[in-house]
């Protein structure tokens, strides 16, 4: 079947109250603010037609973000591809709850791979509580001078081991905190770029896994990169994606 | 200010579904609360996702709220893991919309809609650290109240709650909240609150437990009567007359988390005269009131709108009957120039012309289409004066799997009066012959059976039935899965009998039932409608430790004679129309629907001043569901006709 929707990349945050919804409930959320700004959202066939949205890394419920990110297929002859996209970015997101904005989006090529595909690692902002800063420094050189994290999980009724270390890419302890109006309590603040390929290391496993155990209070994701395998150049999704055919548009 | 949400957020990561205690909402209010302000906490006592949904509550919350001396936020029942998590952090019951807790409000306000949240009831009260017991609160205290269908026979409730509203709440709630604001006002002293429930007992509508004294005679009720002389004998519920002058809920509530019902809602009449004499919901809301079609209309495209769904469901008990609904449907299917709005009828009427409908409205997602025959032959249907024909259901059924339909649910009920083993088998007999009809256009065409126990309910004519033993209803249910289990295509479903015992139980007991709820509530019973929580020992180890007898509260017979619990209560109706359809019942006596006949004088319009409004005199097509009704006879009857809009005769269905 031919398929020339145009695609849509947005970025968007989520802080506050709303971070407890889960990955399905923002999906549920992002349908219902795309009808209310009338975009021409592309629908699956069949049975029971689906708006055309895919979503990038799921996020934590509970952890918040300022790098989500979500791809729109839009039926190309009711799309301006000259609209103007801030004014969009600022209905969009007035359309979403509290504590979630649209914070830049573009046009890019509708044959851009997923986000699923193309991330390679996040940065996580990762205060941890109950601790003081010296047990969690020495437990942070302790994981990065191992030679390997091993994790066991579950997978489909199978005990599956894993070995997180290869995907640890940076972990800096930040230094204590105090609790501010922002949400934050006092503990310890960690920075944490961790890899996406071939799977995702979330927080709470990559936390459950140093000696000692360390208990996380605020997350947040900073950033999603790519990094190009042959030049090692690191890009966020929009930039990597912008195409050049609908050029202006933002 | 006043906010427990520091104290709540670090906790929420630990609990399951956490979203559901955020609020976040769209069209959700964040009041403002003060000295001359009352403030109510609209609870639904049972979890969020189920209570969300619950449009009486959204209704009352805008209406309390648009009033300058009013403020309304809501709370639901916490599940178990957070109740647990609360309980140990010493935090009360809190609202959503500020997290403010619920002993911080002047009044807590519960929606009963089933008898099985009965024991949530209590809990709630008693973690918004509320006294459980109506006696033992003191002055400054929240005042509890209750509305809702159950509350139709709140004296099981009635040691828990200190004001019961009867019907229609829209106008209740401006009254309630003009004599709390004059207490509040005036300090809450000491000694006063007896006073204000004194004259709150005068509000039309609203019922004060306390206010009343109860006789026994034995094991049976004397009578419930008065303290006061000024307190009234007999309370009689709201009726809000005109719906168009209520298009309520205005911003209905979007949440951010699933829940049931996701979907804009848009209540299309209140009341139904269909006159099936199971059905408490029917008798006490009539009588019939439509919502103008063009407010109805503009209730969905501008819902639509603003909710971003892309479902909405036009409520009533019987929504095909909407004389509107042609017009309505039209304009909700072209308006938004897309095929990708759905409309849902979550209460079909089994014939033909409301599959039409259906097909209609769910081009762009059909999912399965539910029928509630309720009863396995024509003689049943008769005592229970559904007056379906076997051939309405099967030309319905027909209809439907010949345009494209491949599932079908059917609603039953057994353990009727003078239900039958031949009465129950014809369930499974329709049901075959539903899934033959389907096979000739699918093979794969399936039918789903769902049977649940009858309870006799208050201010019906089967109030006085005693309800099947439970072992009767395990045998029917046997019976049917027997039957139909080399039936293929036939799906059978049950509801648990132990279950419809324990609703019994409540439904028509008296305030004797207070303890043995308590006992439930303090043996750990909550959540009883959830088949994972429900605890059929329980309900019967608090009746015997209690003195109640199961036998006497729900599988005897009621005699004329006898004083019911309700009696004082009144919905309008008369209750000697109740016991004449009664007799008729046993009679196996179908009664018309009154819209488009003469009256049969139950009650509910001549006792109020109030007559059905109707769009139109004439029935909708389809005729009264097979009733074979000469239906040239509705200009005779009382109706007040709105203005119709004009509509495209060819549009639709028929």
């Amino acid at each position: 079947m031919k398929n020339d929707n145009v695609k849509l990349r947005i970025c968007f945050d989520k802080h506050g109250k709303i971070r407890f919804t889960s990955h399905r409930d923002v999906a549920r959320i992002w349908e219902r603010t795309l009808r209310r700004a009338s975009l021409p959202v592309a629908y699956s066939e069949g049975f029971s037609p689906r708006p055309k949205l895919s979503f990038g890394l799921a996020l934590s419920t509970g952890h918040e973000s300022d790098a989500e990110y979500l791809d729109i297929e839009l039926d190309p002859d009711r799309t301006d591809l000259a609209m103007d996209l801030e004014s969009l970015a600022t209905e969009l997101s007035g359309h979403l709850p509290v504590g979630m904005h649209v914070t830049d989006m573009a046009f890019v090529d509708r044959r851009t791979p997923s986000l699923q595909e193309t991330v390679t690692s996040c940065i996580w902002q990762i205060d941890v509580v109950d601790v003081d800063a010296d047990t969690v420094a020495r437990a942070v050189a302790r994981a990065l001078a191992a030679e390997d994290l091993v994790v066991t999980r579950e997978r489909k009724g199978k005990q599956v081991t894993d070995d997180l270390r290869p995907l640890v890419l940076s972990l800096d302890v930040i230094g204590p905190i105090e609790a501010d109006d922002a949400g934050s309590v006092a503990g310890v603040r960690l920075l944490a770029e961790l890899g996406t390929q071939p799977r995702a290391v979330r927080v709470a496993e990559l936390l459950a896994a140093l000696d000692p155990p360390l208990t996380e209070r605020r997350v947040v994701r900073l950033h999603q990169w790519i990094t190009n395998d042959d030049t090692a150049e690191r890009s966020d999704p929009l930039s990597a994606a912008v195409s050049p055919a609908p050029a202006g548009a933002m | 200010m006043n906010s427990l949400w520091p104290q709540l957020e670090p906790l929420l990561p630990h609990v399951q579904k956490p979203a559901r205690y955020i609020g976040c909402e769209d069209g959700m209010q964040t009041p403002t609360h003060g000295p001359g302000i009352v403030s109510w906490l609209l609870t639904y006592p049972d979890t969020y996702e189920i209570g969300l949904p619950n449009q009486g509550l959204q209704i009352l919350y805008e209406i309390i709220n648009e009033r300058p001396d009013g403020a309304a936020e809501r709370s639901y029942a916490p599940w178990t893991d957070m109740e647990a998590v609360i309980r140990r952090e010493r935090i009360p019951l809190f609202s959503v919309d500020t997290h403010r807790a619920g002993g911080d409000f002047d009044i807590i306000a519960f929606n009963l809609s089933a008898e099985l949240t009965y024991t949530n009831l209590v809990n709630c009260i008693d973690l918004a650290g509320v006294p459980i017991h109506s006696a033992r609160r003191a002055d400054s205290d929240p005042l509890i109240g209750v509305g809702g269908h159950c509350t139709y026979n709140p004296e099981p409730i009635a040691d828990f709650v200190d004001f019961v509203v009867l019907g229609d709440g829209e106008e209740a709630v401006g009254d309630i909240t003009e004599l709390v604001r004059e207490w509040k006002v005036a300090g809450k002293n000491s000694g006063t609150r007896e006073g204000l429930l004194r004259e709150l007992s005068k509000l039309p509508g609203v019922y004060v437990p306390s206010m009343y004294e109860v006789e026994y005679d034995g094991a049976f009720l004397a009578g419930v009567t008065p303290r006061y002389s000024d307190v009234p004998a007999t309370i009689e519920k709201r009726t809000v007359a005109d719906l168009g002058e209520w298009p309520y809920p205005k911003n209905q509530l979007v949440p951010m988390t699933e829940v049931v019902h996701d979907r804009l809602s848009v209540e299309v009449f209140r009341g139904c005269t269909r006159g099936c004499r199971f059905c408490q919901a029917g008798m006490i809301t009539r009588p019939v009131r439509e919502r103008p079609a063009e407010q109805v209309s503009r209730m969905i495209s501008e819902g639509l709108q603003r909710t971003g769904y892309d479902e909405v469901a036009l409520t009533s008990l019987s929504t095909a009957d909407f004389s509107g609904i042609e017009s309505v449907v039209k304009n909700a299917v072209s308006d938004k120039g897309t095929d990708q709005i759905s409309v849902a009828l979550p209460s079909l009427r089994v014939d033909a012309f409301t599959v039409g409908i259906a097909a209609e409205i769910q081009r762009a997602r059909r999912t399965g289409l539910t029928f509630a025959p309720e009863a396995g032959s024509w003689r049943m249907r008769q005592v229970i004066n559904k007056l379906i024909r076997e051939e309405d259901l099967y030309g319905a059924v027909e209809s439907a799997f010949s345009q494209g339909w491949r599932r079908m649910k059917l609603y039953f009920l057994t353990g009727l009066p003078t239900e039958t083993d031949e009465d129950t088998l014809g369930i499974a007999e329709l049901a075959r012959n539903c899934v033959k009809l389907g096979k000739t256009h699918k093979s794969s065409a399936s039918v789903t059976v769902s049977v649940g126990g009858f309870v006799p309910k208050p201010f019906t004519p089967f109030q006085w039935f005693g309800q099947n033993t439970e072992s009767e209803l395990q045998r029917k249910i046997g019976l049917l899965r027997d039957d139909t289990r080399r039936s293929k295509g036939v799906q059978l479903k049950w509801h648990d009998p132990k279950a419809t015992l324990a609703e019994g139980i409540t439904s028509r007991g008296d305030r004797r039932l207070g303890p043995v709820i308590e006992y439930v509530w303090r043996h750990g019973g909550t959540f009883q409608e959830w088949s994972e929580h429900f605890s059929y020992e329980l309900w019967l180890e608090a009746m015997a430790a209690n003195d109640c007898d199961v036998d006497w509260y729900v599988y005897r017979h009621r005699t004329e004679d006898e004083v019911l619990p309700w009696d004082h209560l009144s919905a309008g109706l008369h209750k000697d129309f109740l016991w004449q359809d009664w007799r008729d019942a046993l009679d196996e006596l179908g009664l018309e629907d009154c819209r488009w006949t003469p009256c049969y004088d139950c009650g509910a319009c001549t006792g109020y001043g109030i007559e059905h409004r109707v769009a139109s005199a004439t029935p909708p097509a389809g005729g009264s569901q097979g009733t074979g009704v000469d239906l040239s006879s509705g200009g005779s009857v009382p109706v007040v006709l709105q203005p119709r809009p004009k509509i495209d005769a060819g549009a639709v269905g028929s």
